[in-house]
């Protein structure tokens, strides 16, 4: 996979039509969308009878809610004319082809499966998105804030600490301009915003925008794109999990409430039952 | 209220499973339709039934559409999810590409149209009459015609109507006073007036093109005298837009029992312009065109509704807590055992379950049938499967309907008290698709139509597309020790539908109104038996898959549910068969005074 010099990519000027039919030039920008084929959120999930992990199999699966809103913030900048080509990436097995083909759906351009059948932790995928990175050479790489399964909320900072890059993350407003990334943040205390030097890494939060629904038209017509399936191993990069997962469990049933008499007992259970303060 | 969620596990089972969809690939002209197109679409779908049709249902049937000055509106939320509808390709998926259309096989749009049902019933009338009005102008008119009309049609910019029905007469259109006056240009003056026109006016397109039954002048009396004729709302300008308006306008909407957010529209047509669709004289036939595919759309409408009604008593009766189990509390640490342990809850519960799954089945048999007919290369496959819709359609329309009214009354039980209060939405179900008996042609119409011209036609041979399939397999697996207990209540379900449809066909020739008499008890011995048919076969596919692969118990499930439909259901055929075989004295005999 060759360096690109971002310099040179981010003036990377194209030929294209003006409106009144001569040749201007134009911004070729390019971003790329990272999406995670995760448990769908309205699965209501069984931990496994021997406790190593939750029951997948047979279970449904979509793409990570954020991530819809990143494809689906892709999307808006490319119909606004400020993104020319949305690349969306998976990392995953051979089924997260499906998350990849909505990606098509909705309008991204291209994509790309890293495939892999074991567990990628967020450290790894940002490692693997930081080798895509290099190789596509984006201005811009949205992510979701977190992936609803392992709610890690890493990968994005990680891949801009890995790149050099800035970030952007829990974006509620994202506006391009002028080689600049302008995104307000949700933070604790309100709203933050800050200016990005492109290229750039976002991750969404839920207020960003609201995901389309894709046309049948258009699902039909994403069979037709590109799909490149990269086995993981090929990478040649270290993405061997840190963690070992001893023991999974259901979280223990709610028990009924319990009436104090005074703020006294109540001090009490709160430090020698719950054990919370 | 539990939400609707479109059964995809079951529709994949029924379409893949059963049915052997992924040989619809190899049929030509479906070379794109292989799984891993269709998956996607059914999952768009149903993504856009459950989040943008069904949150308008509840609130779709309080407001109702508003009559005012010639104009409907109708409820808050329609305009904004019919352009979503519209945008996302949705009222083209099974029309003729040439016309702009998605060409998607039957077998995919059926699962479809079912969850749009479940999803919202009075908005699937908008797209439906479309869908008909598309049928009898593609299949009938002009190119001329077709040109200027379809392709708004099939993209949904403007919506189409069937308007046939008059205060006079519905079952006998014979008797339509609507004339049709021929003008020197070539077109014709229409007058006359519809009622029960679905989707005649609303603000959902911005223009609607009626299809109207009328009669010429000097046509002869009767069916006969019948043209089908074409008048758009807004006379449509060289360029294609919509022009200046054209003299039909609805005189007022209907206040029903239920579909409330459907407008039903009562339209006057004061000399409104027309152009002729087909020949003259032969209306009817373009008319029965639209109207056979309608009464498939119709049954997966009781289908639909069965299917939804059934997700929200099972959300109720896990949740609900009274009484304790008549074999000692399931759950003593709670207050009350959950309602499911009942087995009178379970009673309805599984009925609702093997009526919908049983009638998913029968649908998607119909609906492989009918893309076998436009599709298969080899004419005769064409022609059995052509028979085997002529003849099932009756029973799909009828039964599907029928069970589909049972199971949401089933449904609203469940709840109890709760399920008479509106705000649950179990109540709006039975409302909603009462009508679904009631149109399209009536259900004892259906069933006149089965034993009076589908079981006699061409001495029997449609009757042999669904006897001939169906004892070769009762005999195929008479050694299946595993199928046994499905084979043989199947066995004996088969040979009472023929002892029947021998003794039904013998005396209807002696006399047809014992025919008439037997004709609704018969049709629903045949529809029994073809689900029981279905459901050994279901349970044939998934007793090998019982076991470690199937975690999620899908499997097992199905064929316990078939267990239940063959041993507490499908016993109606005994009492069915002793009434069609006591004739009909019993009822013509009596004196007309008495009633």
């Amino acid at each position: 996979m060759k360096k690109s010099a971002n310099v040179a990519q981010r003036d990377r000027i194209v030929p294209a039509a003006a409106d009144d039919g001569s040749e201007k030039e134009e911004y070729w920008m390019k971003a790329l969308v990272a999406v995670k084929r995760v448990v769908d959120y309205n699965v209501r999930i069984r931990v496994k009878a021997d406790n190593s992990g939750v029951e997948t199999a047979n279970v449904k699966f979509s793409a990570n809610p954020f991530d819809e809103i990143a494809v689906e913030e892709a999307v808006r900048l490319k119909e606004a004319g400020v993104v020319s080509e949305i690349v969306v990436i998976s990392i995953g097995p051979a089924a997260a082809q499906e998350v990849l083909r909505s990606a098509l759906a909705l309008g991204a351009d291209r994509a790309i499966l890293v495939q892999s059948e074991d567990e990628v932790e967020p450290l790894a995928v940002a490692k693997i998105l930081k080798a895509l990175c290099e190789r596509e050479a984006p201005q811009l790489a949205i992510l979701g804030k977190q992936a609803i399964d392992d709610d890690s909320n890493q990968t994005g900072q990680s891949l801009a600490a890995l790149l050099g890059w800035p970030q952007g993350t829990f974006a509620s407003k994202l506006v391009i301009s002028d080689g600049r990334a302008e995104v307000t943040r949700e933070v604790d205390g309100g709203l933050e915003t800050v200016s990005l030097a492109l290229p750039a890494v976002v991750t969404t939060d839920l207020r960003l925008n609201e995901p389309r629904y894709a046309s049948l038209p258009n699902i039909m017509k994403a069979r037709k794109k590109t799909l490149e399936i990269i086995p993981a191993a090929e990478l040649g990069l270290d993405i061997a999990p840190r963690l070992t997962t001893l023991r999974v469990e259901a979280p223990p049933k709610r028990a009924a409430g319990v009436k104090v008499a005074n703020v006294a007992a109540l001090v009490d259970k709160l430090k020698n039952e719950a054990k919370v303060i | 209220m539990a939400s609707y969620k479109a059964p995809l596990r079951d529709m994949r089972f029924v379409l893949f499973e059963l049915m052997g969809g992924d040989d619809i690939a190899s049929l030509p002209g479906y070379e794109e339709f292989t799984r891993d197109l269709i998956d996607p679409v059914l999952e768009e779908a149903a993504k856009l039934c459950e989040q943008v049709l069904h949150p308008l249902n509840r609130s779709g049937d309080e407001e109702g559409c508003t009559f005012e000055n010639g104009v409907v509106r109708t409820p808050k939320g329609f305009i904004d999810a019919y352009r979503q509808f519209r945008e996302g390709g949705w009222t083209s998926i099974a029309c003729d590409p040439e016309y702009g259309g998605q060409g998607l096989p039957k077998a995919v749009d059926t699962l479809i149209v079912e969850m749009i049902c479940s999803a919202n019933l009075s908005f699937s009338l908008y797209p439906g009459l479309t869908q008909g009005a598309y049928v009898a102008l593609h299949g009938f008119g002009s190119d001329a015609l077709k040109q200027t009309y379809l392709p708004k049609m099939v993209e949904g910019t403007w919506s189409g109507t069937m308007c046939l029905t008059e205060p006079h007469c519905g079952t006998d259109l014979g008797l339509l006073r609507t004339r049709a006056v021929p003008q020197d240009d070539g077109s014709y003056k229409i007058t006359g007036t519809k009622i029960f026109i679905s989707a005649g006016e609303h603000d959902l397109t911005e223009n609607i093109i009626h299809l109207v039954l009328a009669r010429l002048p000097g046509a002869p009396k009767g069916t006969k005298g019948i043209s089908m004729f074409l008048a758009p709302k807004y006379l449509v300008n060289e360029d294609g837009s919509p022009g200046p308006r054209n003299g039909v306008a609805c005189g007022s909407i209907e206040h029903k029992m239920g579909i409330k957010a459907s407008s039903t529209c009562v339209m006057n047509f004061d000399g409104a312009k027309g152009w002729l669709v087909g020949e003259p004289g032969k209306g009817m036939r373009a008319m029965f065109a639209m109207m056979n595919a309608e009464r498939l759309a119709v049954g997966m409408q009781g289908l639909g509704v069965a299917e939804a009604s059934y997700q929200g008593a099972v959300a109720y009766a896990r949740e609900r807590l009274q009484g304790r189990s008549l074999s000692g509390a399931k759950h003593p640490e709670k207050s009350a055992d959950p309602i499911i342990v009942h087995p009178d809850v379970r009673r309805m519960l599984l009925t609702q379950r093997a009526y919908a799954e049983g009638c998913r089945a029968l649908a998607a048999w119909a609906a492989r049938s009918l893309d076998l007919e436009s599709r298969h290369p080899d004419p005769e496959v064409r022609r059995e499967a052509e028979d085997f819709v002529a003849l099932v359609t009756p029973v799909v329309k009828a039964m599907m309907t029928d069970l589909g009214s049972e199971a949401a009354n089933l449904g609203m039980q469940v709840l109890g008290g709760h399920g008479y209060i509106r705000e649950h939405g179990m109540e709006q179900y039975v409302r909603d698709c009462r009508i679904a008996q009631i149109y399209e042609g009536t259900n004892g119409i259906q069933a006149l139509d089965l034993v009076g011209r589908k079981l006699p036609a061409n001495a029997g041979r449609l009757l042999r597309r669904f006897f001939h399939p169906v004892s070769d397999y009762i005999e195929a697996k008479n050694d299946d020790k595993a199928l046994r207990e499905f084979v043989e209540p199947l066995g004996k379900a088969f040979t009472r539908l023929q002892q029947a449809t021998g003794a039904v066909a013998r005396a209807g020739l002696r006399n047809p109104e014992e025919a008439g008499a037997a004709a609704t008890d018969y049709l629903r011995l045949f529809g029994l038996t073809a689900l029981a048919y279905l459901w050994t076969r279901m349970a044939e596919i998934s007793l090998p898959k019982v076991g470690d692969a199937d975690s999620d118990g899908f499997y097992v499930a199905k064929v316990a549910t078939a267990r239940f439909y063959m041993q507490r259901l499908l016993p109606q055929t005994g009492a069915l068969f002793a009434s069609i075989m006591a004739g009909g004295k019993s009822m013509m005999a009596f004196e007309e005074a008495a009633f």
